[in-house]
């Protein structure tokens, strides 16, 4: 009877022990930058030299570069390595094939990452946040690298140059009679061409431009909806008025 | 046919031109019928508002889904990158998308508020009881809408969402693997389903569905509206032939109305412009990632609104059919001892359960799951005749009434909230309870809404002038 319930929720695809694939690493906070237009362009040169290599972002354009004070001389000749007219999408050169047979997998599109990767746990942009500063050398791996946030990572820590090389520290903690390894802290094992400060900075930065170009109409539609609402909140002034005007003569 | 009317020569144009029209089309009748001499209780309380709002949401579905389909292309290489050209590249489209699909849970959040007055007020009772089965086809054909226009975004929830369900059809023995096959077009969801989904989405259901909210305003306006006081506002009529507790619903609830829909545009615009996810629930996160049929995601759930049937869908798991026989037999046993039934009725109630019985232990529980989570809907249809109160309106039943109908509203949240997470063994035992007391409220309702004190009805609505 067992299998019959087993092979039930397996048929819906809901089998309870593939839940805990995700490693369950505590999220660090993401800072809020979306309205900082120097983070934005620092994160968008970032991203145009660290992923765009193998990343694609295949549903935004470089002109849209515009809407973070950029303009199209600066987008053409400092961001459009892969392209030369600016209207065109972010599209990496790597070969799909390629990628597949170097990785493991083929690299994700990078547009709505930001959107995709939120959970219970945290926002998408803490998730990648997070993600991308606890790599760390595992030459079990392949890559020889690999990750807290997402054990087993296909990709590879790209921005080591910038972070240098940290080992982590684990602590062996034994609770309701299993041992488990919790992570403790960082050592550090090669240095960077950044500090920890601004690596830190830099990844904000980057993050920040993800999640923008997630959703580059995430600004405006805030700044647009307060002026919804306060006209709405006018007109249900007038119209809870206009209302009571109407039924003064019911009885 | 009505006779033609002359007009003076002297009356004003726009009264020439009225009078033109209503030689010709009814205008000024139907205007009259349906608006400024359609009657109304004048004792509407907050729950009236939902009817209203539910026609707005749907006139909402209809425009932006206008705008949304000149952008949007049906095909499995495209659709998703059409999605996203709508979110960056058309101008104003961001918002289009989001009034379209905040609405569509802003529908359900309407209709399931709009039902639950039906309820709660007995408004389906006689003689309304095809304005009540008028709504439940349109729930379900809502239901059909909603679960089909997911698909079209094209992201992994949409896709193994859909993958998911159009699956569950196969569990109908006999012709199950043939129907699955024939809704899929394929044997995965594919371009083929999508393209059919988009037709279904785009033109063939909101037709029905049209059609179907026309008949039930016009049932509506034929027997007239309940109120929360369940009195019937025709049995008191002035001079006039206008019921005494009747007010015009133009301009008294038009304008109501409009302070109904003000205070609901400021909910739905706070969601547009301020949390379109709305935390997951609306738009899921995974529905960012373009559907690959090659990676099953860890844990599908469908949109929030579908899960209190999830939930029952889930619950009927084989150990749960026990139950269920035991539930058939028992009810088998009391009509057999307790009704009023002659022989040859009570030997019909003996053989249908031995049936019944033994196809609940031939057939997979997966089948009875759908049933189940099928029969949830549709025993709504059945309301009418399943309530025997001699009282319409809540407000006149036995006190301990109101904490049944409770007990029903958290018994759904709480099946709600279940089929959102992923499946756990106190979830499932949870579920089946409130599964067997989700049925066991409407087939039993017969029985338990004619017990008790009833509080005496007045004849007339109570209203406190404003």
């Amino acid at each position: 009877m067992k299998k019959i319930l087993l092979g039930f929720m397996l048929a819906l695809g809901l089998s309870g022990a593939a839940l805990a694939a995700g490693s369950g690493f505590p999220l660090d906070k993401a800072p809020a930058r979306t309205n900082d237009m120097a983070a934005l362009q620092n994160g968008a040169k970032l991203f145009v030299n660290y992923c765009l290599n193998c990343h694609s972002a295949a549903f935004m354009r470089y002109n849209r570069l515009r809407d973070i004070g950029l303009n199209d001389k600066q987008i053409a000749e400092n961001l459009t390595f892969a392209t030369d007219k600016i209207g065109d999408t972010m599209r990496a050169a790597i070969d799909p094939r390629d990628a597949k047979a170097w990785f493991g997998a083929n690299p994700p599109d990078l547009t709505v990452i930001a959107r995709s990767r939120s959970s219970h746990a945290g926002t998408g942009p803490d998730y990648i946040y997070t993600l991308l500063r606890t790599y760390y050398r595992d030459d079990t791996k392949p890559t020889g690298w690999n990750n807290l946030v997402f054990p087993n990572i296909g990709m590879p820590n790209p921005l080591w140059e910038l972070q240098g090389e940290r080992v982590p520290v684990f602590e062996k903690v034994v609770s309701h009679g299993q041992e488990a390894e919790l992570h403790r802290g960082w050592e550090p094992a090669k240095a960077g061409l950044m500090n920890a400060t601004e690596f830190d900075q830099n990844v904000g930065d980057l993050v920040a431009y993800l999640q923008w170009m997630g959703e580059p109409a995430q600004n405006t539609r805030v700044r647009i909806g307060v002026w919804v609402l306060l006209f709405l909140a006018a007109f249900t002034v007038v119209a809870w008025r206009l209302n009571a005007v109407f039924w003064k003569d019911i009885k | 046919m009505a006779e033609f009317k002359e007009i003076s020569p002297d009356a004003p144009m726009g009264q020439k031109a009225l009078n033109w029209v209503d030689n010709r089309f009814p205008l000024s009748k139907l205007y009259n019928e349906h608006l400024a001499e359609y009657y109304a209780p004048k004792n509407f309380n907050f729950w009236y508002f939902f009817g209203s709002l539910a026609l707005l949401v749907l006139v909402i579905q209809i425009v932006t889904g206008i705008f949304l389909v000149m952008h949007y292309k049906p095909d499995a290489a495209l659709a998703f990158a059409s999605v996203e050209y709508i979110m960056r590249d058309v101008p104003w489209g961001w918002l289009i998308r989001y009034m379209h699909s905040t609405g569509a849970s802003m529908f359900f959040v309407v209709v399931y508020l709009h039902m639950y007055r039906g309820l709660i007020y007995g408004s389906y009772r006689k003689p309304r009881e095809l304005v009540w089965v008028f709504g439940c086809a349109i729930f379900l054909v809502l239901m059909a809408e909603a679960f089909m226009g997911y698909l079209l975004p094209w992201g992994q929830m949409s896709y193994w969402g859909a993958q998911v369900i159009v699956n569950l059809f196969s569990a109908i023995p006999f012709i199950g693997p043939d129907l699955a096959l024939l809704i899929r077009g394929d044997f995965v969801v594919g371009d083929a389903t999508l393209n059919r989904f988009f037709s279904f989405h785009v033109i063939a259901v909101p037709l029905v569905l049209l059609g179907l909210v026309v008949a039930h305003i016009i049932a509506l306006h034929e027997v007239g509206s309940n109120n929360p006081d369940g009195v019937e506002i025709k049995a008191l009529k002035d001079e006039k032939g206008i019921p005494l507790d009747g007010i015009p619903f133009h301009p008294y609830y038009s304008v109501h109305d409009i302070l109904g829909v003000s205070v609901f545009l400021m909910v739905f615009s706070a969601i547009v412009f301020f949390a379109p996810e709305f935390g997951g629930y609306f738009l899921e996160y995974n529905n960012f990632i373009p559907a690959d049929p090659l990676v099953t995601p860890l844990h599908i759930a469908p949109v929030w609104y579908f899960t209190p049937f999830y939930s029952m869908l889930r619950a009927i798991t084989s150990e749960m059919m026990y139950a269920l026989i035991a539930c058939v037999l028992l009810g088998a046993v009391l009509g057999v001892a307790k009704a009023k039934l002659n022989a040859m009725m009570k030997a019909a109630v003996v053989g249908g359960a031995v049936v019944m019985v033994a196809l609940m232990l031939a057939i997979d529980a997966k089948f009875w799951g759908v049933v189940a989570m099928g029969g949830a809907v549709v025993i709504l249809f059945f309301l009418p005749w399943l309530d025997n109160s001699p009282v319409r309106s809540i407000r006149y039943r036995p006190t301990w009434n109101k904490w049944l109908y409770a007990v029903f509203v958290i018994n759904f949240l709480i099946l709600g909230y279940l089929g959102v997470l992923p499946p756990s063994p106190i979830g499932e035992r949870v579920s089946q309870v409130g599964t067997l007391f989700y049925f066991g409220f409407f087939l039993l309702m017969p029985w338990w809404s004619r017990l008790g004190e009833f509080k005496p009805v007045p004849t007339r609505v109570t209203f406190k002038p404003h």
